[in-house]
């Protein structure tokens, strides 16, 4: 079985983030960047589905500029076969249908594979559209955030359980398919020391546009269909908090409820 | 020419789900500015008895597709039936509400329809000088707020839930046109075959007014029982933070922050949350926020508009209590 996952890196999640004062964008100087946490529940699924079949290729790709490359080996450390990259600067700009456009491409191109991963959604742009978009550009089906899944014996579709509003969905898809993954699916491994050892000397491909026969109105900023127009620093709420201490707890209760009620009032 | 903004209505059960009525008041209100109308989309077997609620808040056409094939969601076969519908029609842009199914189905229109989807906003505002809707939306988890177009037509947005008002009541009647859109078995790959409800029914979190909220200060799942209670008394759903969700006390659904659910409530109750930057993303926007911990000293006691210094063991139970005496 051949599994892909797309990986994208993204700043780290615990960094707290500047915007840049021409609103252009989020200030990326001297951030650290970890793949989106989303994608290493997708990476971690495949490598176990490759463990327990004993058999097949899991291939990590991801499209971005060259720090990515560093991703791309924390994947392969991690335990995937080998990695492509698509890094070319005729892809900057591209939003996620763009960014889907060219991964399906490779993947049509380094494939095909059984089954494609991606994350839920990147926790950067948070669009939720890459997995399903790159579905719909192979023409094959997908099921979003997936917390669990499971191959049928003969490898020929998955089922898979989503968390949606009030309970949970059941679906069955036919492979090739794309699951885009939940958190809960499972907990990521760590690379060990062997694993990035040997990460160094798994092959990692780059493709440019013109390797996946895509023309230039189809990458970048011409092939995205969403634009931003400026990016600021979020709404900053003035809160001057009140404390509540040094009382006994009925007072205390009291004391929370008559300000919910009276000054906040929102019960 | 008429311009027309869609709402897709999202419906389970032969409800319509309340969200969808938050992105019919954002669709009215552009539809407004820009001189157009609303219309809601409602796909699905014997799903026309919603048009008269869709027309009561506004909508002033309800383009039904009632077709056997659509009695329960698939994404092939939404997907099919949205996208032939834009095509024949040429609405301006479709707005769904935000919410699992929306976000299996929205990004896979986009694609088949090569036009921009602009997920989660929390305003839109019709731009007249280029004749598009200009959004807002949050990035990286909240840490910064972006103004963003869709490029394409029909332009596709999603609401955050609670973002919108839901549409007023109008009193008005939407007129119920039949959509014949020709579907197969073939189309409907992703379908549903089970929804697996929980035994008790709960308050969705996303769209709860309260939420009671427990972290690792909880010390194990037995002992949030009290945090259900409160939470029974005030009709609020209940979360947690990722350190209680990882311990196994609560289900990952239960999750606030950046890899769990971003929560716009009312009010906001913390117990025995520190408040470490990547749970705040998920909570920093409710309109009111209480934080309950030992520690004064903790990030979201600062954060806070009431930070109550306490055991929670203790606080909780007397919080409860006297809610209860209240309300008799
Ligand atoms: C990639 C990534 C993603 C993450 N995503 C999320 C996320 O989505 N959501 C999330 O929540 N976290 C997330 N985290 C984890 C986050 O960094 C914190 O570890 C987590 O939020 C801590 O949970 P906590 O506040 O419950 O626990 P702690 O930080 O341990 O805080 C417990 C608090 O309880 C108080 N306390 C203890 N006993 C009592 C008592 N008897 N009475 C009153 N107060 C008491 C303590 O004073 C303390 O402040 C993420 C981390 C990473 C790296």
């Amino acid at each position: 079985m051949k599994i892909a996952v797309c990986i994208k890196q993204v700043p780290d999640t615990s960094a707290t983030l500047k915007v840049k004062p021409d609103g252009s964008g989020v200030d990326t100087e001297g951030l650290e960047f970890v793949i989106s946490p989303y994608d290493e529940y997708g990476l971690e699924e495949a490598l176990k589905t490759k463990e327990k079949m004993d058999a097949g290729e899991v291939v990590v790709l991801g499209l971005g500029p060259e720090r990515v490359t560093k991703a791309l080996r924390s994947g392969l450390a991690m335990g995937a076969d080998r990695a492509i990259h698509l890094a070319d600067a005729a892809y900057e700009g591209s939003d996620a249908l763009a960014t889907a456009r060219a991964l399906a491409a490779a993947l049509k191109k380094a494939g095909p594979f059984d089954l494609i991963w991606a994350g839920k959604e990147a926790v950067d742009d948070g669009m939720s559209t890459v997995g399903a978009a790159i579905a719909e550009f192979l023409g094959i089906p997908h099921v979003s955030e997936v917390k669990k899944a499971e191959l049928a014996a003969d490898h020929s579709s998955v089922t898979c359980w989503s968390e949606v509003e009030g309970g949970t969905a059941v679906v069955e898809v036919k492979l090739p398919a794309v699951l885009t993954a939940q958190k809960g699916l499972n907990e990521p491994r760590y690379a060990s020391l062997k694993g990035i050892m040997m990460a160094k000397k798994k092959e990692l491909v780059r493709f440019t546009p013109a390797d996946l026969g895509l023309g230039a109105e189809q990458v970048g900023k011409s092939g995205s269909r969403t634009e931003v127009l400026k990016v600021e620093p979020p709404p900053k709420k003035q809160t001057v908090t009140k404390l509540i201490k040094d009382l006994e707890p009925e007072a205390a209760a009291k004391e929370l409820l008559r300000l919910l009620r009276d000054e906040a009032k929102v019960i | 020419m008429g311009t027309e903004f869609w709402v897709v209505a999202e419906h389970r059960g032969g409800q319509l789900r309340r969200p969808t009525l938050e992105a019919l008041g954002a669709a009215r209100q552009v539809a407004q500015a820009a001189g157009g109308k609303t219309a809601a989309v409602v796909l699905g077997k014997n799903a026309g008895n919603l048009a008269a609620e869709l027309g009561k808040h506004g909508a002033a056409r309800v383009l039904w597709v009632d077709n056997d094939n659509l009695d329960v969601y698939s994404s092939g076969g939404y997907t099919h039936a949205l996208a032939e519908l834009a095509r024949a029609q040429k609405p301006d842009a479709i707005v769904f509400a935000a919410s699992a199914q929306t976000r299996d189905l929205a990004p896979r229109l986009a694609a088949r329809l090569d036009t921009g989807l602009l997920p989660d906003c929390i305003e839109m505002n019709w731009d007249a000088s280029d004749g598009r809707i200009l959004a807002k939306r949050f990035v990286n988890s909240g840490k910064a707020l972006a103004t963003v177009k869709a490029r394409g037509t029909p332009a596709l947005l999603t609401t955050r839930p609670k973002a919108f008002a839901i549409a007023s009541d109008t009193g008005g009647t939407a007129d119920v046109v039949r959509c014949d859109i020709s579907i197969d078995a073939s189309h409907c790959f992703g379908k549903v075959k089970q929804y697996e409800q929980p035994a008790a029914a709960k308050v969705e979190l996303t769209e709860a007014d309260i939420i009671v909220s427990g972290g690792r200060g909880l010390k194990g799942p037995a002992e949030f029982a009290i945090l259900d209670e409160l939470a029974a008394v005030l009709g609020a759903a209940v979360g947690a933070s990722r350190a209680a969700v990882d311990a196994g006390w609560r289900e990952h659904a239960a999750q606030v922050g950046q890899t769990g659910k971003v929560v716009t409530p009312k009010l906001y109750i913390a117990c025995g949350i520190s408040g470490a930057i990547q749970h705040l993303v998920g909570m920093t926007n409710s309109k009111v926020i209480v934080a309950i911990n030992k520690d004064a000293d903790a990030p979201l006691m600062k954060l806070a508009d009431y930070a109550v210094v306490a055991d929670l063991f203790l606080f909780v139970p007397a919080l409860t209590a006297e809610l209860k005496r209240s309300q008799k």
